[in-house]
């Protein structure tokens, strides 16, 4: 037994992503369509040379056939994946273990969502018939927990740890502004945010990930075969995904300010890539923004930050588009949008133009050009106590 | 013997400042207050609530449960069953609704002295009526439960009936149609010429009965919703004026059914052994019980004392009492309203939903809530027990307020919950205000409706705040929180 990955096996050759945004005179159809004709054209294929699709959506669809049907795939297997707001980055791990495990010579991931056609802000699970005694809070409320349990843990006086948490969201709405396809391009002072009313604890709206509708699509093959369709393709070093059993919400040991399914999430993915030292080997990272409290744990959680620690890496620019490692450089899903089944795609769409150095000058990382070649992709869905977590790694270079 | 074993009840934590109503009412209103129930309660959990301390106190499981009210949840459909199943009683204990009629709660009350097993009388009233008018400012909202049943050595008798009458006439007092907002009186003259003989020959009936006299009676308690006729009636019963109890107009108001049954197990909290204490009922006739404290009321401390309950409470806004009621109809917030619950998984999981009953693993005491088959961390399968967790208190480890997320009363208060003795739960508190809410509140579990989706009344527990005599909440330190 044992999680051994599939290591420089398997290459991502093709990436597109539709901006995100209230694309309210766009369908579903549409999105899935644009997204993955811009990633065929990058890759130099056509529908009909992929063998197998796999398409990601929490609940704008049902089956493969939303997919065949918008793309009229004739005579193609297509799966349609879940794992809430992780589906985009399950949909890439399907894609690429069957290409791994010889089955098909290519395969596309479509991560997609149709979000404000609801009405409603935020997100709304569909209702499933249960006994009335689950919880019904919003997301944010759940993810608000955080602050004081790690106030009170590290010793953080709380309106200071408030300031910290809304510099996250000031510095993504930064590298969002530099971002065409990204949903919010507006950059937000830490004074704005905090000055927001309060929508759940001590969260304001602009400590929420924006609401949109989008697409991103990823074209995978086998590594050997790579050089077939790009001169530059990403080759996959880790994809490890933790599914939580809720321990977290029953257990007093649990003290809300750790999420042990990214911590063991992200460990399986470095020993699959064979990284020791995320914070100095990593270019960039993406990760799941979903509410400002949860990039400050995650940056404990991946192995960035010390415990106790990220909250001061953060002040201190550590994670800022010219730091240390930066976090997010897209904007991530506070400035980009969160259309939850394509986050995780277009997470890999950001690893995929920076590391082939295709970001647009005024964001792109220094670290590349450094000589850092991995990016890493976080992706989560459900709440604290109960949560999927997925880390992807990919890089340019083949293992020597 | 037989009498009464054990006897409760329940106020809501909130209350109503008759004064603030006429000036958003044009009229109505009053000195005093009167008790109004949260959003999540209703005839149902008042009753529960009542009854908990009572059932609590009794080693004595009861054979039938009779659930007086005039405020129904539910039509066609058993309400007692609920209280049933959120008190754990036995199966073969019969669960039967006396709904409608203010006079329920005294029939109820008759039926388990004359006979049978032991049973549980409990009611449960949230009082209608209109803005401005006399059943809104005089109305309360309130449960109250009795445990009736013959003398045992574990369980005596704390008060004996020992006389009894009633006179029943058909006359037009007040009445309302089901489903309206609103009781319709006659004028209120005719309503006392009625009750007043009516309630002088039961009384004396049941004091004959007895082999009493009026000046035997040491506390007489009053009930009725005709307040005029209450009122006259007393001065020809021939009753020291001393011996008149609070009928709790002034600060609880009149819960309607709940009433009699209310104001009984407040004045045996105040009686003492020897006692004749008589309970007087006037609604749709006249109903008399006379009962004798025994030497066992001495020894009997009520878990929630009624008096501590009355002194007790919160102040709550005229507008915000009136958006509960639904008279003030405000925009819902902008999400989702909740799906209706599976009736056949509440069924599946009414241990839980209703009895608040976790499970515990064997091996590593893990206390798993909801229970589960499978322990956490990789323990054993099918080897739980039952952990019923109703009456455990807690500590809060980390709260939020949501104010996105629905509720018939935003915004929702909310925390994770670690029980005594082991278990956590992230659970919706109610009873309090956000700000007094943070790590180290100590709570306690509470019966409550969360919403109401298809006309399916969605019970559970909810969390609310101990408080100390001053009324604020009880707290930890920090450090034990964790």
């Amino acid at each position: 037994m044992g999680s051994h990955g599939i290591r420089d096996r398997v290459a991502i050759v093709g990436m597109g992503c539709t901006p995100f945004a209230e694309h309210f005179d766009r369908g579903l159809d549409d999105l899935m369509v644009d997204a993955t004709t811009e990633a065929l054209a990058s890759a130099g294929i056509e529908r009909a040379d992929a063998d197998a699709w796999w398409v990601g959506t929490a609940q704008s669809g049902m089956s493969g056939i939303m997919l065949a049907k918008a793309l009229q795939l004739e005579g193609k297997p297509v799966t349609r994946v879940e794992n809430m707001c992780a589906t985009g980055s399950e949909a890439l791990r399907a894609a690429s273990y069957a290409v791994a495990s010889g089955a098909y010579d290519l395969a596309v991931a479509v991560g997609v969502e149709k979000v404000k056609d609801s009405g409603y802000q935020g997100l709304n699970a569909f209702p499933i018939p249960t006994d009335g005694t689950n919880r019904t809070l919003t997301a944010a409320a759940m993810f608000s927990m955080v602050l004081p349990a790690y106030a009170e843990r590290y010793g953080v006086e709380p309106d200071q740890l408030r300031r910290v948490v809304a510099r996250i969201a000031s510095k993504n709405h930064s590298n969002g502004a530099k971002n065409p396809k990204a949903q919010f391009r507006k950059e937000m002072s830490v004074d704005a945010i905090c000055a927001m009313p309060a929508v759940a604890g001590q969260l304001g709206v602009f400590d929420c990930a924006g609401v949109a509708d989008g697409a991103a699509v990823a074209v995978v093959c086998r590594a050997e075969d790579a050089h077939r369709y790009t001169d530059t393709p990403l080759y996959v070093k880790a994809l490890s995904l933790v599914a939580g059993n809720g321990s977290g919400l029953i257990d007093p040991e649990y003290d809300y300010t750790t999420f042990p399914e990214i911590a063991a999430a992200g460990a399986d993915a470095y020993a699959q890539a064979g990284i020791t030292d995320p914070r100095s080997e990593l270019a960039l990272a993406e990760v799941h923004d979903c509410f400002t409290p949860t990039e400050l744990v995650l940056m404990e959680d991946l192995g960035f930050s010390a415990r106790g620690q990220a909250w001061e890496d953060c002040e201190s620019g550590v994670y800022d588009l010219d730091g240390e490692l930066p976090v997010n450089p897209d904007g991530g899903l506070k400035s980009f949008g969160h259309p939850v089944g394509a986050s995780g795609l277009r997470m890999m769409y950001e690893a995929w133009l920076q590391l082939r150095s295709e970001a647009p000058v005024e964001r792109q990382v220094a670290t590349v050009a450094q000589g850092r070649s991995l990016a890493l992709t976080h992706n989560l869905g459900g709440y604290p106590g109960e949560m999927v977590s997925f880390v992807g790694i990919v890089g340019t270079e083949p293992s020597a | 013997m037989r009498g009464i074993l054990a006897f409760g009840g329940h106020l809501p934590h909130r209350r109503l400042d008759r004064s603030t109503i006429a000036a958003v009412a044009g009229g109505g209103g009053g000195k005093g207050t009167r008790t109004v129930a949260g959003y999540d309660e209703d005839a149902t959990t008042l009753a529960v609530e009542a009854a908990r301390g009572v059932v609590r106190s009794s080693p004595v499981v009861p054979a039938a449960l009779w659930f007086a009210t005039t405020t129904p949840t539910y039509a066609d459909k058993t309400n007692a069953t609920a209280i049933h199943a959120a008190l754990r009683l036995p199966p073969q204990t019969m669960a039967a609704d006396m709904v409608g009629a203010a006079r329920s709660s005294v029939a109820a009350l008759v039926a388990g002295l004359a006979g049978g097993g032991p049973t549980l009388v409990v009611a449960g009233d949230v009082r209608p009526g209109l803005p401005g008018s006399a059943d809104e400012a005089a109305g309360a909202d309130a449960g109250a439960a009795l445990l009736v049943g013959d003398d045992t050595a574990v369980a005596p008798v704390l008060a004996e009936l020992v006389g009894r009458a009633a006179r029943t006439e058909e006359f037009l007092d007040r009445w309302r149609t089901p489903g309206d907002g609103r009781t319709r009186q006659w004028e209120e003259r005719f309503g006392e010429k009625r009750y007043v003989p009516l309630g002088t020959a039961a009384f004396a009936a049941a004091l004959a009965d007895a082999g009493l006299t009026a000046d035997d009676v040491t506390r007489l308690v009053i009930a009725s919703p005709h307040a005029r006729a209450a009122k006259a009636v007393v001065r020809g019963l021939g009753v020291a004026k001393e011996a008149l109890a609070d009928d709790l107009g002034a600060t609880v108001g009149n819960p309607g059914a709940t009433q009699p049954l209310l104001l009984l197990a407040a004045a045996l909290e105040q009686a003492a052994p020897g006692d004749v204490v008589v309970l007087l009922s006037l609604a749709d006739g006249a109903d008399a019980l006379v009962f004798r404290a025994t030497d066992a009321l001495a020894a009997h401390e009520p878990a929630r004392p009624i008096a501590d309950q009355v002194a007790a409470g919160a102040p709550l806004p005229y507008p915000t009492f009136l958006r509960w009621r639904g008279l003030l109809a405000t925009e819902p917030p902008r999400r989702p309203e909740p799906a209706r619950p599976s009736a056949s998984a509440a069924s599946r999981n009414a241990d839980w939903k209703f009895g608040f009953v976790a499970s515990e693993d064997r091996t590593s005491g893990g206390v798993h809530m909801p229970p589960a088959r499978a322990a956490m961390h990789g323990g054993a399968i099918d080897d739980m027990e039952a952990r019923p967790m109703a009456d455990v208190a807690g500590t809060v480890v980390t709260s939020t307020v949501d104010r996105l997320a629905y509720s018939p009363s935003p915004p929702i208060v909310f925390a994770v919950v670690d029980f005594d003795g082991g278990g956590r739960l992230p659970v919706e508190l109610t009873d309090c205000d956000a700000d007094e809410i943070g790590i180290g509140v100590r709570v306690e579990m509470t019966f409550r409706r969360l919403f109401t989706a298809d006309g399916i009344a969605n019970y559970f527990w909810k969390a609310r705040p101990l408080r100390s005599a001053d009324g604020t909440v009880v707290r930890v330190a920090a450090e034990q929180a964790g």
